[in-house]
């Protein structure tokens, strides 16, 4: 591999972190509220309103349901109005946080769901409010499950980071298209594969360990 | 502890007619609760006096957990009052009902502790919840471990505690907050047999030593028995008997509580009872229930002396409950002669015995 070329995969690497951090951070801000939202607004939930409920699915369906590479087009506008252009490494990271987001908000409501509505009734029964109840009881009861399924999220969103490349945002998917692909330098295509189960694996890996350790349940 | 020796006919209190008393810490009137076709409660007057451990028993989808969350506003009846210290809290909103969920604590059949908080951080979270500092909330939380004996857990997680050690942290949980009143739901369900005793035995030197008045449900009438001091039996959403326990397991009304007592109550042996007939025969079998002077006298002896002829006991044995001997007793009674039996069950009676024929056996057994 030139150092041409290994600058380039060093810049790739760069902006396949940037891109999955970056928006990884933004679903984990949003989307947990949402998930909370969800939980707390479904029947039987502390804050029961079906409408909300239904409304907040009916969105979150809406944006889960378009295939990414499309988001990215639709959404051309919107990346416009807040970051200042269409194009590049900032401007891929709203289509990816839009998609994220809503991915992100499931999973978490499938770990707040799991807590034991014992624990909310005692919570309750001690004189707590909803919100006593999201912090003490909801959030730290499901945040083994809530930080594995943010390990989940950051590798679906290094997946999804390599269809960026159609938007200019650069990444390690876009250069394996350019130049492992339509070049044929199979080095730069193997390089990629590399790095991609080695960031993979790191962030399975940490994101293990911190359940490990978050997890006092057995 | 008087009223204890009272006659048993006298003690009891037929179901509702007892007006409310100052001490009354939980005062509930006609409460009615459905769930669709259903009637949890279907009209439950009661009281709880302060200081004392009200055991309310009945079997599962009796309404005794509807009942019990009535008392904290964490279910809401449809109709009727529920007074906690002097206060209707029934129509009160959330908001106004979180700062006197504060005044009751609760412990339930799951223990229901946060697997992510230290044993000290789940006992001292309603003084977290009501906003005390955190050098408080720790100094209370050591104070309670170390009461229900659980000091060296502090920082330990409660999956690593026993099924009895939970409860315990529950308890001290539930006292965090000197509440005026613990709600116990279920609280030794989930627990073996010797555990169980532990468990009441501490709930038992709680009431004694706070002078913490006990609300508690369960469908165990060997949990009443060990530690309650008046007892409701609660069947179809509705209370169907109450009194001090020690009446109430000498002179069941109801059936349903008969056959909750069935399980620690002698029994007559099923070989004997599949014998028995209505025609005269060898022996003619007696049911005798004692209680108080009746159980503590000589009965038996005595009756040998008075009326000549032979009986034996075939089972039966005296209990002791809130310090008082109940007990019944399976006698055989020789001869069928009619006369001969009248003699004996009015001497009996005489001496406050119930007795009840249950039939005769061709021959002995």
């Amino acid at each position: 591999m030139s150092p041409i070329l290994f600058e380039l995969l060093l810049r790739s690497i760069w902006e396949t972190i940037l891109m999955t951090a970056a928006s990884g951070l933004i679903s984990l801000v949003f989307g947990l509220p949402l998930g909370l939202a969800l939980v707390a607004t479904d029947r039987g939930g502390i804050a029961e309103n079906l409408w909300v409920n239904r409304a907040l699915g009916a969105v979150i369906n809406g944006f889960r349901s378009v295939p990414f590479i499309i988001l990215l087009v639709a959404l051309i506008p919107v990346t416009r109005l807040i970051v200042g252009t269409s194009i590049g490494t900032w401007a891929a990271i709203v289509p990816l946080s839009i998609a994220a987001t809503p991915y992100y908000a499931r999973i978490a409501e499938v770990s707040l769901r799991e807590v034991d509505h014992g624990l909310i009734e005692a919570a309750r029964a001690m004189g707590g409010n909803r919100w006593t109840i999201i912090r003490e009881v909801l959030v730290p009861e499901a945040l083994p499950g809530i930080v594995a399924g943010f390990t989940v999220t950051l590798v679906t969103l290094i997946g999804a980071s390599a269809m960026a490349g159609a938007i200019g945002a650069g990444g390690l998917g876009d250069l394996a298209i350019r130049y492992g692909y339509q070049r044929f330098e199979t080095s730069v295509m193997i390089a990629v594969v590399i790095v991609l189960i080695v960031l993979v694996c790191g962030i399975q890996w940490a994101g293990d360990r911190l359940v490990a350790r978050l997890d006092h349940r057995n | 502890m008087n009223q204890h020796f009272a006659p048993v006919t006298e003690v009891m209190h037929p179901v509702g007619s007892r007006s409310a008393g100052p001490h009354d810490v939980v005062r509930l009137i006609e409460l009615k609760r459905r769930f669709g076709a259903t009637a949890a409660l279907d009209g439950v007057s009661l009281s709880v006096r302060q200081g004392e451990i009200l055991g309310i028993i009945g079997r599962s989808g009796a309404g005794k957990s509807t009942l019990i969350r009535c008392l904290n506003g964490l279910e809401r009846p449809d109709t009727g009052q529920v007074f906690i210290e002097g206060r209707d809290i029934s129509r009160l909103g959330e908001r106004e009902l979180q700062p006197l969920r504060r005044r009751i604590g609760m412990i339930f059949q799951h223990f229901n502790l946060l697997s992510a908080k230290t044993v000290e951080d789940n006992v001292a979270l309603p003084l977290k919840i009501e906003g005390r500092p955190r050098a408080e909330r720790l100094a209370r939380a050591a104070e309670l471990l170390e009461l229900v004996g659980l000091s060296e857990k502090a920082k330990a997680y409660p999956a690593s505690l026993s099924g009895g050690q939970k409860q315990r942290v529950g308890i001290a949980r539930a006292l965090a907050a000197r509440p005026a009143l613990l709600l116990s739901d279920e609280a030794t369900s989930a627990l073996d047999p010797e555990t169980t005793r532990s468990i009441l035995a501490l709930l038992r030197d709680i009431n004694r030593q706070l002078g913490l008045t006990i609300l508690l449900i369960t469908h165990e009438m060997e949990v009443i028995r060990s530690i309650a001091d008046r007892v409701a039996v609660i069947d179809a959403g509705r209370i169907v008997e109450q009194g001090p326990v020690w009446s109430v397991f000498a002179d069941p009304k109801s059936a349903i509580t008969q056959s909750l007592l069935g399980g620690i109550r002698p029994q007559l042996p099923a070989e004997i009872a599949s014998r028995l007939t209505q025609n005269a025969g060898v022996e003619a079998i007696l049911r005798i229930d004692v209680a108080g002077e009746a159980a503590r006298s000589p009965l038996l002896s005595d009756l040998a002396s008075a009326v000549p002829g032979s009986f034996r006991l075939v089972h039966g044995g005296i209990d002791h409950v809130q310090q008082q001997p109940v007990g019944t007793l399976f006698v055989a009674v020789a001869g069928s002669n009619e006369a001969h039996l009248a003699q004996v069950i009015a001497f009996l009676k005489a001496r406050n015995a119930r007795v009840e024929v249950l039939g005769h056996v061709a021959n002995s057994v």
